[in-house]
């Protein structure tokens, strides 16, 4: 399938606005007489509060007010959570007691944002302080502090799942590993924080809201906590958000924000800063350990997996204990294995809660996965290359259905594999590691194969909470054709860098045959807007670009149509090229884009009966495999798609240091067909730059005394252009016969596979020395203590020239 | 209590703006709030991300680390002063579009103006130079490939020196 | 993040910055670069009443490489300093040094004396000063006094500066010897972090390759930058070989007294400034034998 524009290298809309500077991000919204929020936050992660006096803050010059839990949470709602848990509330401001240090107690509004922190330091709160947990596996102990003592344990969410007859396998195969992997706590932490601003409608009685949000439902929880009608609150999705990847979910913020703004009166806005972001924000990832079990033969043949996976979400939680669930939809990555036991199991402590971040979890289990594949590799001496082709599906195999019950649409891994060796030279990079090790140094190569399932539905929601019968999760666009016949695309989302606008225009252009770079897109606000999802779950390509083909193809059909009734032919007898319709075999007979716009707008009387005039068609559209409630052994479809990714990555680790450094990086990716190239590698490569972060260097770190110690930038560490090494990708395209054009996601590239091979080339370069490390981020420090274990001094080994 | 307001004169993107500032007003606050300049953008407010990024009299420094009394009878040189005089985009900015060198936009500025202050010093900087150039420039985006590949071509298309 | 409110007052002169210093007292900052104290300010760790920008007064700006000394205005530019093709040339220490301070816009705008008086036991400059034995100039209202890095830094960002003090100048002393090597190496979580560790060393060798005048210094690894003239003077007058750097630095390591944080434990860290002194002494050590 040849196309006009759709994988083309085209220059995107959105990029002009931004490099002139002119983005209008959340905080560049000015709504006249707009007033600041500053937060007083907990010094303690568990404390009674005994008493706020707020006297000396009102006081302070510039304060309207200074809000707490006490009234706040007496006139909202709590804010939703994705599993069974109700007596689990959660407010914006703590009410009564706090559970987390940074956890918001009060919020104050002022004339600036200097005055509002200035008065902050005045609101006077008296702690008794509680006792409290922060390690999740102390946490999990009989007898635990208990982060919210009316739910009655610290689990939020535990379940063991068998797919496939996994004790036989285990009980058959020839050998067994076992090992523990350890996930750090980091997150996406975008460059832009969080901000809201919210203006409140006395004659209208309606909620205006801009946010930098990527969030599903947002308008709906933001009415349902502040107890108004969902028409009452008005989302601007024409913000552009300065980066996402997952965790703009505010709604707390909102809930506060659009509770200050309408009960003072006045605009109001609250823009996070760094501090407030890191440690109050909640928005750190996965806190996760995993316990792996793996049986296999002689031969490599993988025969059962048991994954126990333990995930502290923190303090409180909204979806973030569902991020266990996605990993069910790939839960023996790229590889047949037919028997599965896992063990999901959410945890609470007083830490900063999770929010969804980049890959929804999947990351943490491929690095867990993949770290099991090289173990079983090393176990029997084998080839790491060759133990991943002999069980990873084959092209032939597809669509191919995984113990859990997922389908897997297509693939041909061998192929990316193959691409992404070649690409790195891989015959000479072996030689490259060993040269290095010969010369006394330690050198690592590092490969990870890894699943990127995309363009899910929300299924994980009733499979871990079965109240919660939620299947739908659609997605929509309207196209309009003007008088000037000049084409606008209507979205109904935010977007935060993914290229929408240049998506829609896209596959709309392709529709019509008419050039991108002249349709124009635009978001309607969430009262106007058709339904939307949001960009989660890498599913715009999929969802967005099925939804704008989906409008696209019924304007050509209308088209079609007014052309057959004036040629009083049928539709099957006309040719359409680049908006124009010809009678087929007399192009003279034509009516041009031009003619038949004026007929639909202007001439009622040319238009075939029953036919709306004017020229616009929306298209809402559901998840392709979507709408099955899980089985009662909880196997599910939740996602159509499956992109595939294979790194292969060379490191060199500074011996006496413990540094290391990423020399060479290739990454092999298949997401089937892409819509804009540049666009997919983009996000593959920003993938890779964070799974760097996530490899080596980024952690929310809590002392023993429950305080965030990395609450800065200058302490969480975000890699710049020094760490991120020259990354390349090579492409490889399966179509998915599933999508539009044969396009999978890609939003989470790159992320999901780079911890993962990094790694395990770290742990390739510590082999000679027979210790590893499954302990992510892998600090200079951390990875030099497994040197300082390491009995043998280094010399080089027969390991080398093994690859 | 009222703070003293400090009478300033500031070039910003060649015109003399002035105003009278709390002393505590960051140079990032004074030209986004009030001067409406909201090109630049505030990430950290500490001096690590790079976001704020400005040419002070032609150098870039970090614009939340000045506060905006100290700028008084200097040059500032924001993102919205990069365009060429007739407001179209200049060689650099073109390059970021050309090799899709952004994505969500917001540290782009920054990076915009670490670039522009190579090319002008350096215009045929290596990929080292390049990275070198923008290491204190956090982007969450993209990698940074596309970033470098961006300055890269300004280079080639002989980006110039542009900054007043 | 919004400093606390304060008074901004701006010195035209040395000598109207001491003044508004004996007035004010320890209610005054003197603002130079501002790239630590501004984001103090910010985050509320450090509230002066009064904030005084010593960032106009030309005469601190100066670069004076004289025959024995290299002499800079507290107020020179980090970035200024390290374009200086002279200092380049003659005192390469401090160009080296330069490389691993923050990044390009904070040297644009950071000075060199205000790394000295912020005086971060992990910062690259207080390294060199303590390592060369720089000597600070300081004024008050009451007049002038010199002394040297040694009794400068006396703990973490603190000096023996008084209030009412200004670092007005630096001398870092220039090594006459021909054969003079330096160098300068850390280890950060990231390029541009603060250090873990930082290593510096300058040798200096004879025509027959005796070594006659060596220095050493780490940073990171206890309250002040350290040097360690006891260790390094027993080099003098030998030929230096691998042995000699292993275990110079072995001993300098024992005598760190580092602390524990986030990034590092204090036993990783006495490691590394083990391993980093023996590189730097190394490579300066090379430096000086390939001056013929
Ligand atoms: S906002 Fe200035 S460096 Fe981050
Ligand atoms: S483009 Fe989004 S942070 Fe750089």
């Amino acid at each position: 399938m040849t196309y006009l524009y759709i994988g083309k290298k085209r220059r995107t809309k959105e990029d002009p606005r931004f490099v002139m500077g002119r983005g209008r991000y959340v905080a560049d919204v000015a709504l006249p007489g707009m007033k600041h929020v500053a937060l007083v936050a907990s010094p303690h992660p568990s404390a009674r509060i005994a008493s706020i006096r707020t006297e000396a803050a009102l006081a302070h010059a510039g304060v309207h007010c200074v809000l707490t839990g006490e009234e706040f949470c007496a006139n909202t709602d709590s804010l939703q959570i994705g599993v069974d848990a109700p007596e689990v509330t959660r407010w914006a401001l703590a009410h009564g007691v706090v559970r987390y240090a940074g956890e918001w107690v009060a919020a104050v509004v002022a004339d600036t944002r200097a005055l509002a922190e200035d008065a902050a330091e005045l609101v006077e709160v008296e702690y008794d302080p509680l006792p409290y947990v922060i390690d999740p596996e102390a946490s999990l102990e009989p007898g635990a502090v208990l982060v919210h003592p009316a739910h009655g344990s610290n689990v939020l969410y535990h379940r063991k799942f068998v797919w496939g007859p996994v004790e036989e396998a285990f009980e058959k195969a020839e050998h067994r590993i076992a090992f523990r992997a350890v996930w750090g706590r980091n997150a996406t932490v975008p460059i832009e924080t969080f901000g809201v601003a919210a203006q409140w409608d006395a004659g209208t009685q309606m909620l205006d809201i801009w946010a930098s949000i990527q969030m599903p439902k947002f308008p709906d929880q933001t009415a349902r906590a502040l107890r108004l009608p969902g028409n009452a609150v008005r989302v601007h999705y024409d913000v552009d958000v300065g980066g996402s990847y997952g965790v703009k979910r505010g709604i707390k913020h909102t809930v506060l924000v659009g509770y200050l703004a309408k009960r003072l009166g006045m605009p109001v806005r609250l823009i996070e800063d760094r501090l407030e972001n890191m440690r109050g924000g909640d928005m750190h990832g996965p806190d996760r350990f995993f316990d792996m079990q793996v049986a296999f033969d002689g031969d490599g043949t993988i025969r059962g997996l048991k994954i126990r996976a333990v995930d502290d979400v923190g303090a409180y939680a909204g979806r973030s204990p569902l991020q266990l669930a996605k990993p069910v939809t790939a839960i023996c990555g790229p590889y047949r294995i037919p028997a599965v036991e896992y063990e999901p199991t959410s945890v609470m402590t007083n830490k900063t809660p999770q929010e969804a971040v980049r890959g929804f979890g999947q990351s943490p289990t491929n690095f867990a996965m993949e770290r099991a594949i090289d173990r079983v590799a090393r176990h029997l001496g084998m080839d790491r290359i060759a133990l991943r082709t002999k069980n990873l599906i084959r092209k032939d195999e597809f669509p191919y259905t995984i113990p859990s019950g997922s389908t897997y649409d297509s693939g041909d891994y061998h192929a990316v594999v193959d691409k992404a060796l070649a690409a790195i030279d891989y015959p000479a990079l072996v030689r490259e590691r060993d040269a290095a090790r010969r010369a006394g140094g330690l050198a690592g190569i590092g490969i990870s194969t890894c699943l990127e399932p995309s363009g899910g539905n929300s299924a994980f929601e009733v499979l871990f909470n079965p109240k919660n019968e939620t299947t739908t999760w659609m997605d929509s666009c309207l196209v309009r054709v003007d008088l000037s016949g000049a084409v606008t695309g209507v979205m109904n989302t935010s977007s935060s860098g993914q290229g929408h606008e240049t998506l829609v225009a896209t596959v709309v252009g392709e529709v019509l045959e008419r050039d991108p770079a002249a349709i124009r897109v635009v978001r309607a606000d969430s009262l106007t807007a058709l339904p939307s999802n949001s960009p989660v779950g890498s599913r715009m390509a999929i969802m967005l670009g099925g939804a704008a083909a989906g409008a696209a193809k019924k304007i050509k059909a209308a088209l079609l149509a007014i052309a057959a009734h004036n040629f009083e032919c049928s539709v099957e007898d006309l040719e359409y090229a680049n908006g124009d319709v010809s009678l087929k075999g007399a192009p003279e007979k034509k009516l041009s884009w031009g003619q038949l716009v004026t007929i639909a707008h202007r001439n009622i009387h040319k238009m075939p009966p029953g036919m709306e005039p004017g020229l616009q068609e929306k298209f809402v559209w559901d998840v392709p495999t979507g709408g099955d409630l899980p089985t009662p052994e909880g196997r599910i479809q939740i996602y159509p798609c499956y992109a595939f990714e294979a790194h292969v990555v060379y490191v060199e680790i500074d011996r006496d240091t413990g540094k290391p450094s990423i020399r060479r990086y290739v990454c092999g990716h298949d997401c089937g067909v892409m819509i804009n190239p540049d666009i997919v590698h983009g996000m593959t490569y920003g993938g890779i730059a964070h799974g760097i972060g996530a490899a080596l260097y980024e952690k929310f770190a809590y002392s023993e005394d429950g305080q965030l110690e990395s609450g800065t930038f200058m302490d969480y560490l975000i890699p710049s252009a020094f760490e991120v090494p020259e990354l390349k990708i090579v492409d490889h395209c399966t179509p998915s016969p599933l999508t539009t054009f044969g396009q999978k996601g890609s939003g989470e590239a790159g992320y999901l596979g780079a911890p993962a091979a990094i790694a395990n080339a770290v742990n390739d370069a510590l082999e000679p020395l027979g210790v590893s490390i499954d302990r992510l981020p892998m600090s200079h420090a951390a990875i030099w203590e497994r040197i300082a274990t390491a009995h043998d001094t280094g010399s080089p080994t027969n390991e080398a020239g093994k690859r | 209590m009222t703070e003293t307001l400090n009478a300033i004169t500031v070039e910003v993107n060649g015109v003399p703006r002035t105003a009278r500032v709390p002393a505590r007003l960051s140079l990032v606050d004074w030209l986004r709030d009030e001067l409406r300049l909201t090109g630049t953008h505030v990430g950290c407010e500490h001096g690590v991300c790079g976001a704020c990024s400005i040419l002070l009299d032609g150098e870039p420094i970090r614009s939340c680390l000045l506060y905006a009394v100290q700028a008084d009878g200097h040059r500032v040189t924001t993102v919205e002063g990069l365009a060429q005089p007739d407001g179209s985009l200049s060689v650099l900015q073109d390059s970021f579009c050309e090799a899709h060198g952004l994505q969500c936009g917001y540290c782009t500025s920054g990076l915009l103006i670490a670039a522009q202050a190579l090319l002008d010093a350096n215009p045929h900087p290596s990929d080292a130079q390049i990275r070198e150039a923008i290491g204190g420039n956090l982007c969450r985006c993209t990698g940074y490939q596309q970033v470098v590949e961006a300055i890269r071509l300004a280079a080639e298309r002989g980006a110039g020196k542009i900054t007043p | 993040m919004k400093a606390p409110p304060f008074e901004y007052a701006r010195a035209t002169s040395l000598a109207e910055a001491c003044e508004l210093l004996r007035r004010y007292g320890d209610e005054a900052k003197l603002i130079a670069g501002g790239q630590s104290l501004v984001p103090m300010m910010a985050m509320r760790l450090l509230r002066p009443a009064w904030l005084i920008d010593i960032n106009e007064i030309a005469a601190l700006k100066f670069v004076a490489v004289e025959s024995e000394v290299v002499r800079t205005g507290a107020c020179a530019r980090q970035a200024v300093l390290e374009r200086d093709a002279t200092i380049g040339v003659r005192m390469p220490l401090l160009k080296q040094a330069l490389a691993w301070v923050g990044h390009v816009q904070t040297r644009n705008r950071g000075t060199a004396g205000g790394s000295l008086a912020h005086a971060d036991p992990s910062a690259e400059l207080p390294l060199v000063a303590q390592v060369l034995g720089a000597g600070m100039l300081l004024r008050s209202a009451k007049g002038a006094r010199k002394i040297a890095a040694e009794e400068f830094f006396t703990g973490p960002m603190s000096t023996a500066m008084a209030p009412d003090e200004c670092l007005e100048e630096v001398h870092w002393p220039l090594w006459q010897e021909r054969r003079t090597g330096s160098e300068f190496t850390e280890l950060s979580a990231r390029h541009g972090d603060f250090a873990m560790v930082s290593a510096a060393a300058q040798i200096a060798l004879d025509s027959e390759g005796r070594c006659v005048r060596a220095a050493l210094g780490l940073g990171g690894v206890g309250i002040t930058p350290l040097a360690f003239p006891g260790l390094t003077a027993r080099l003098v007058g030998t030929r230096l070989g691998e042995n000699d750097f292993e275990q110079l630095a072995r001993e300098a390591a024992a005598q760190c007294d580092p602390g524990s944080d986030l990034h590092a434990s204090a036993a990783y860290r006495r490691h590394v400034a083990g391993v980093l002194a023996a590189r730097a002494l190394r490579a300066a050590h090379g430096r000086a034998e390939s001056v013929q």
